[in-house]
């Protein structure tokens, strides 16, 4: 798998250039990102690893349009679809949020509403993008997404509140519902961080198999440089706001160029008998 | 095919809540009050304004809450001061829950320039009593029971945008809100569909004790000649009316105060079982 390679098209699934994003809510301007860029093609997964705070959430939140628009000094460029989702307006980046770009998030605990039934929520993306869809249509299609992130009994899971799953069900309705509309590319943001590691072995197969099915590109944010290694074609490696290293997951592991690198790679646990 | 759900009795939330006994005592009562003044609708012992001989009567089987100074009937007074009563209530609610959960949402949501700027003047309204606030609208705008209605409405917004804005606040920043967003949810949509349904605790618990103050705030102000006018009964003016002979006829008195005293009762148990709930929610 880590051998595999894309090669560069013409036009790329997703192509970010120069993004820099900066603080202003302090006295003095906090740099985030800085100089990012980063092209996925269709079908590809792309790790971003990096400590806490080395802005690989904060270029998520960019990918997928949730930026605070008042705090924040963003220059460059998100190319998806031949639109610059940095600088369209509210109405376009809505077209595609949830549609051909969803996000999982680290947190399947407080993801969902509480006071709303699983289904309604795993529905949300086709009552938002396909309001032609007739309430029995979208119950058939959300029980099949919901099969198709590994979820059992659906129709009783349908009917259910959060509060009665555990945190792995939880995570799988998250995957449910984000790519109920067979998203083009899925951010997962530490989508197992809070799970233990049988779940997380489990979660990380999931996406494999969503990836090879449809041809979902995934860009896969993480700390943990193993997880990465199952997963992911290539690798970016983020530290403080940059880009340190680039290269194929196997490439990136073997043989790390840089020294952050291998310091994280040094961090992973090993079992030592 | 989709599975039909289960029919539930509609009132078994009222066991889930922590003191489900306080809530279904204040039902009771409201219930007690609704269907008298549901029957007032439909079916009264007397006129309310007809005036009779049979003046400042005591209890008796004809007259079962006695007669006034003018000989009116004073129980069909009350059923139909109840009526007048719980309509400015109402009313009262609509316009200030309404708006004051629009408003709140909208600032609370937003934030900004606007928002500071509203909730000055929320601040400014805040700082009349809601009597004196009234009072100026009714000089104003003429007496009347519509006019009180919306006097009372717009007395209070802020207390109801205050507490919706604080919980959109809140709710706003909230990991399934923000996933809302993330989803390509419109603003409206995440201001009524997503944050809405998780504020309705808070704001129920509002409700009844704004509907409380509605009730004492219409009784205080037909109490001072402002509202219905005369011959149309209210129970402030009934009260009022009725404390000059106090002694001849307590009924007088006391019947629309029961009234008044047991709608206040009744909401505030409700109020208080609900609020529990919504804190155990947290």
């Amino acid at each position: 798998m880590a051998s595999l390679t894309f090669a560069a098209s013409p036009t790329p699934l997703l192509e970010i250039r120069d993004l820099h994003l900066e603080f202003h809510d302090h006295d003095r301007p906090e740099v985030a990102v800085e100089d990012f860029n980063l092209t996925v093609e269709a079908g590809e997964i792309v790790g971003i690893v990096g400590e806490s705070g080395s802005g690989k959430s904060m270029t998520a939140m960019a990918i997928a349009g949730l930026l605070n628009r008042h705090a924040l000094e963003r220059s460059g460029h998100i190319f998806f679809d031949g639109v610059d989702l940095l600088h369209c307006d509210r109405a376009t980046l809505r077209r595609y949020q949830g549609n051909d770009i969803a996000i999982i998030f680290q947190e399947p605990m407080t993801s969902l509403d509480p006071l709303q039934r699983i289904g309604r929520q795993v529905e949300e993306a086709l009552r938002i993008h396909h309001r032609e869809l007739s309430a029995d249509a979208r119950y058939d299609i959300a029980l099949r997404a919901m099969e198709a992130a590994g979820l059992s009994d659906v129709e009783r899971v349908y009917r259910m509140y959060p509060h009665e799953l555990s945190g792995g069900m939880r995570q799988r309705v998250m995957i449910a519902a984000a790519t109920i509309s067979r998203p083009k590319i899925l951010i997962a943001d530490e989508p197992t961080t809070a799970l233990d590691v049988t779940i997380q072995a489990q979660i990380i197969a999931l996406l494999r198999e969503i990836n090879a099915e449809h041809g979902t590109a995934i860009i896969f944010i993480s700390h943990d440089l193993s997880l990465v290694r199952q997963l992911c074609h290539r690798v970016v490696v983020m530290k403080e706001g940059r880009i340190v290293e680039t290269n194929t997951a196997r490439e990136v592991l073997l043989h790390p160029r840089e020294d952050y690198t291998k310091m994280l790679i040094d961090a992973i646990p090993r079992v030592e008998l | 095919m989709r599975m039909k759900q289960t029919r539930r009795n509609p009132l078994a939330f009222i066991d889930t809540l922590p003191n489900p006994k306080l809530f279904r005592m204040g039902a009771l009562i409201t219930a007690a009050i609704v269907l008298l003044v549901l029957i007032g609708l439909v079916w009264m012992p007397y006129e309310p304004t007809a005036m009779s001989a049979d003046q400042m009567q005591g209890i008796s089987a004809s007259h079962l809450l006695g007669t006034d100074k003018m000989g009116r009937d004073i129980l069909s007074r009350v059923m139909y001061g109840s009526r007048i009563t719980l309509v400015v209530a109402l009313g009262t609610m609509v316009i200030g829950a309404g708006l004051g959960v629009l408003i709140g949402a909208a600032t609370g949501f937003y934030g900004g320039m606007a928002d500071e700027i509203v909730m000055r003047i929320m601040d400014g309204l805040f700082a009349f009593p809601n009597v004196l606030l009234a009072l100026v609208v009714v000089s104003l705008l003429g007496s009347s029971t519509v006019h009180m209605i919306w006097a009372l409405g717009i007395a209070f917004i802020p207390s109801f945008t205050r507490v919706v804005r604080s919980e959109y606040i809140r709710c706003k920043h909230l990991d399934y809100v923000k996933n809302a967003r993330l989803q390509g949810a419109s603003d409206a949509r995440v201001i009524f569909v997503h944050i809405l349904p998780n504020v309705s605790g808070v704001l129920l618990s509002n409700l009844m004790i704004g509907f409380n103050n509605a009730v004492l705030a219409e009784a205080g102000l037909s109490f001072l000649g402002i509202g219905s006018q005369p011959p149309y009964a209210s129970l402030g003016q009934m009260i009022s009316d009725a404390q000059a002979y106090f002694f001849e006829v307590p009924t007088a008195v006391l019947g629309p105060g029961l009234v008044i005293v047991l709608l206040v009762l009744s909401f505030s148990l409700m109020g208080e079982g609900l609020r529990s709930a919504a804190k155990e929610l947290d």
